[in-house]
């Protein structure tokens, strides 16, 4: 029987680790595949609490996160796509017209 | 015993393509590093007895959701992305910051007190299958949340459509076509 702080401690780990390619990573498809690793760190909390709470309600909540998540990839490539097809770049550091 | 032997594998696997994941120079190489990823999660979600979402995780994230990730990849140009920096200039703040992260996550966890009990022991699930618990609960429980995921599926539809279509107004093509027209 495997405790429950272990899997707490990897999804901690694996979060983190989508933090930093999210806040290193200069590509932008990079960046939505870091928050693809962060959302599954909080899906891998989920089951396992929903399974050492004896309760439904977080395997449910993952199958949702499942679903936005694949929602979100489509917007968020799309943009990417319609962002090269004007830039010719996806490095977020070269899309700075907004900046002041 | 077993069981804690695949958690370790499992693991160290995870955090180990999760990291190379990020630092990998080719865009597609970190995709299928990631795609390794989802595979020994599904692999964890099976230890957590949820065969269903296991199902769904190679399903929908290695099937559908990384194949997307790819068919973007080859439409951007990789050629100059492998040989430019991969990290902005700023990247050791987002290192210091994602590794506190890390710290205080786990330095929180021994506070951390399970809650009350739920009405789905594990004896319980088994007996009635982990696909036909889910559907019960999803169909009864939270039929709306249900309903409203698959509005933002629509959405997401027509977002892809509209994002992704080539129009004339586009001000990007006219630009290139001035561009010719000199």
């Amino acid at each position: 029987m495997i405790p429950l702080s272990w899997y707490m401690i990897l999804a901690s780990i694996l979060f983190a680790i989508g933090v930093c390619g999210f806040l290193t990573r200069r590509n932008i498809i990079i960046m939505f595949l870091s928050i693809e690793l962060m959302l599954n760190a909080v899906n891998l909390n989920m089951v396992a609490l929903s399974h050492f709470l004896e309760s439904m309600d977080g395997q449910i909540f993952t199958f949702f996160i499942i679903t936005v998540a694949a929602a979100e990839a489509a917007i968020g490539l799309g943009i990417a796509i319609t962002l090269y097809r004007s830039r010719q770049t996806v490095n977020v550091d070269e899309i700075n017209q907004l900046k002041g | 015993m077993f069981t804690q032997i695949f958690f370790c594998y499992c693991a160290v696997m995870i955090i180990g393509t999760g990291l190379l994941a990020i630092t990998m120079r080719n865009p597609v190489h970190s995709v299928l590093m990631v795609l390794v990823l989802f595979f020994h999660m599904a692999g964890l979600y099976l230890t957590l007895q949820a065969e269903f979402l296991a199902a769904v995780q190679i399903i929908v994230y290695a099937g559908a959701i990384l194949v997307l990730y790819l068919f973007v990849l080859f439409l951007v140009s990789l050629r100059e992305e492998v040989l430019i920096e991969r990290y902005v200039d700023s990247a050791w703040i987002g290192r210091i910051f994602a590794g506190g992260l890390a710290v205080a996550l786990i330095g929180i966890l021994p506070t951390f007190i399970l809650g009350e009990k739920g009405n789905w022991p594990l004896a319980r699930v088994q007996e009635v299958t982990h696909t036909k618990a889910m559907g019960q609960e999803m169909y009864t429980t939270f039929i709306l949340p249900f309903e409203i995921a698959g509005l933002i599926l629509l959405v997401a539809v027509i977002g892809g459509l509209v994002l992704a279509k080539r129009n004339a107004a586009d001000p990007a093509l006219q630009t290139d076509e001035r561009e010719i027209q000199k």
